[in-house]
């Protein structure tokens, strides 16, 4: 092969864009590396990438970490099934009611963004220190995207379905099951890719604060006891975590569902 | 039917009134025992713990930690927020290398790194003003870029046609044709940043408003606890209602 093919076809194979992210990740993790190694910041604040590699590889391997995986799965499920299920119910009455809808709005609109790891003290008190307290606060943090998802959803519903649906004389339950949910399922996986977002925070929050299992306590005791590249690789699974059901989620409700259907 | 509707009471008011009914049912059911008053508070103590707890906990140096914390994060995110929304707009091959990494550091749940930004900056103001800014930067920089790109050509044709240098179309036709966008970017960041600013406070005991309820759940004073998470919730309502009136204001001007 010549020299002339073989930039050719290597121009091929990396365009100018993935050159550059390359040369991005490249620069950062080499700054990393330097600055670790250089020993300006507190020793072990930056822990080298072979100690960060290593304590990833172990924590994959580590039964412990998948234990306590599968208590914050366990929360995160609930969370959405009574956070999500009552954001569901309240948006879709809200929406189908412009009357209640109009008395209620204002109070999702402005409640929503408001920090709700503040309301843990008095989650702590109603469910106890064990799971229901993550729970209700996983709960309590994605109902109010899921219900503003449903509001807005439900508004949009075309009035010609729900005119067949009266027409047959469908009941309230099949009205909700045949003509309202099928319509608005992109608002609503919308809103759970929203809630499922602020759950993760509010659940993993409030494991850091009082817990002896899940991830957050994982992470908080990785900051007790010093242990930096434990920590790294604890928070680099989480966010990898997140950012991938995200993805999962915006591509289901988008282009993914688009293609299926 | 029509009567009926007239008669109806206003749906302000309609809401309002269940909620002020709904804390009334209660303080009946505390009252009468069936909630447990070592668990909830009635709603009548928590009013009349308002008076205590601004007069005993130092409730204006508290309001001015937390402000100050979150106009530095925000302050901060504005700036650099800006900067790389600017750049992202200037330079294409970045936009497209590292727009989805941008997208993706906005839904990344930072917050949950604060045991790491403790051990970086210690239990200081810092920690809670980095995770602020950062949590912030995300929505300015795609405002930024989003407002950017959708000013108008015409716009543009014209400060061409005067022959603006580069740094003149900036100023007298990309930005102010972009502002209404960034606002909304700065509203995004700002409500983050006010969000992650009460949560770290709380989470690290440290600083103003987050601290206190902290501290008043630790001391098991249940009204006080009640009443300075209600304050906490009226002060952030009322500052994305501020945030809220001052895009209307912007819009206009577009």
């Amino acid at each position: 092969m010549t020299d002339a093919s073989l930039i050719t076809s290597s121009r091929r194979l990396l365009s100018p864009v993935a050159a550059l992210r390359i040369g991005i990740v490249a620069a950062v993790l080499g700054t990393w590396e330097i600055v670790a190694a250089s020993g300006l910041l507190f020793r072990d604040v930056v822990p080298s990438l072979p100690a960060i590699g290593k304590a990833l590889g172990q924590l994959l391997i580590d039964p412990v970490y998948y234990a306590n995986l599968g208590v914050t799965v366990g929360e995160l499920l609930g969370a959405l099934a009574v956070g999500g299920g009552l954001g569901l119910a309240v948006g879709m009455v809200l929406g189908a009611n412009a009357y209640l809808g109009k008395a209620f709005e204002e109070f999702l609109y402005y409640l929503g963004p408001t920090p709700k790891i503040i309301f843990f003290p008095v989650m702590l008190l109603w469910f106890g220190v064990d799971t229901g307290s993550k729970v209700a606060m996983g709960a309590l943090s994605c109902f109010f995207p899921i219900a503003v998802s449903a509001l807005s959803g439900m508004r949009q519903v075309d009035g010609v379905l729900i005119r067949v649906g009266r027409s047959f004389r469908a009941s309230t339950w099949q009205m909700v099951t045949k003509i309202y949910l099928p319509a608005m399922r992109h608002p609503i996986v919308n809103g759970l890719r929203l809630g499922l977002g602020v759950a993760i925070i509010g659940t993993l929050l409030a494991e850091t604060k009082m817990s002896n299992q899940g991830l957050g306590f994982l992470i908080i005791q990785t900051y007790t006891t010093f242990n930096m590249p434990r920590m790294y690789a604890l928070l680099i699974t989480l966010f990898l975590l997140a950012i991938g059901l995200n993805a999962l989620i915006a591509w289901f409700s988008g282009g993914g569902a688009a293609r299926k259907s | 039917m029509r009567e009926a509707r007239r008669y109806r009471l206003p749906p302000i008011a309609f809401g309002l009134g269940t909620v002020i009914l709904a804390f009334a049912v209660i303080e009946v059911l505390i009252r009468a025992d069936v909630i447990s008053q070592y668990v909830m508070p009635t709603p009548w103590q928590v009013l009349l713990s308002f008076g205590r707890v601004v007069a005993e906990e130092d409730i204006p140096h508290r309001f001015l930690a937390t402000a100050g914390e979150c106009l530095a994060a925000g302050a901060l995110m504005s700036v650099f927020g800006m900067l790389l929304g600017v750049a992202l707009y200037r330079f294409r091959l970045l936009r497209a290398a590292t727009e989805t990494w941008v997208a993706a550091f906005a839904a990344a749940p930072l917050v949950l790194a604060y045991p790491l930004f403790l051990v970086i900056f210690g239990r200081t103001a810092w920690t809670i003003i980095m995770i602020g800014f950062l949590s912030g930067l995300a929505p300015v920089a795609l405002k930024t870029l989003e407002g950017l790109t959708g000013v108008r050509p015409a716009l543009l044709n014209v400060g061409r046609s005067f022959r603006l240098t580069p740094a003149q179309q900036f100023w007298k036709v990309l930005f102010p044709a972009a502002v209404p966008t960034i606002f909304v970017g700065f509203r995004l960041g700002f409500i983050f940043a006010l969000i992650n600013v009460v949560g770290v406070e709380f989470l690290i005991n440290f600083g103003g408003l987050g601290q206190l309820i902290n501290e008043l759940a630790e001391r098991y004073d249940l009204p006080g606890t009640y009443a300075a998470i209600t304050f906490v919730i009226l002060v952030s309502v009322l500052f994305f209602i501020a945030l809220e009136g001052i895009e209307r204001w912007l819009r206009p001007a577009s």
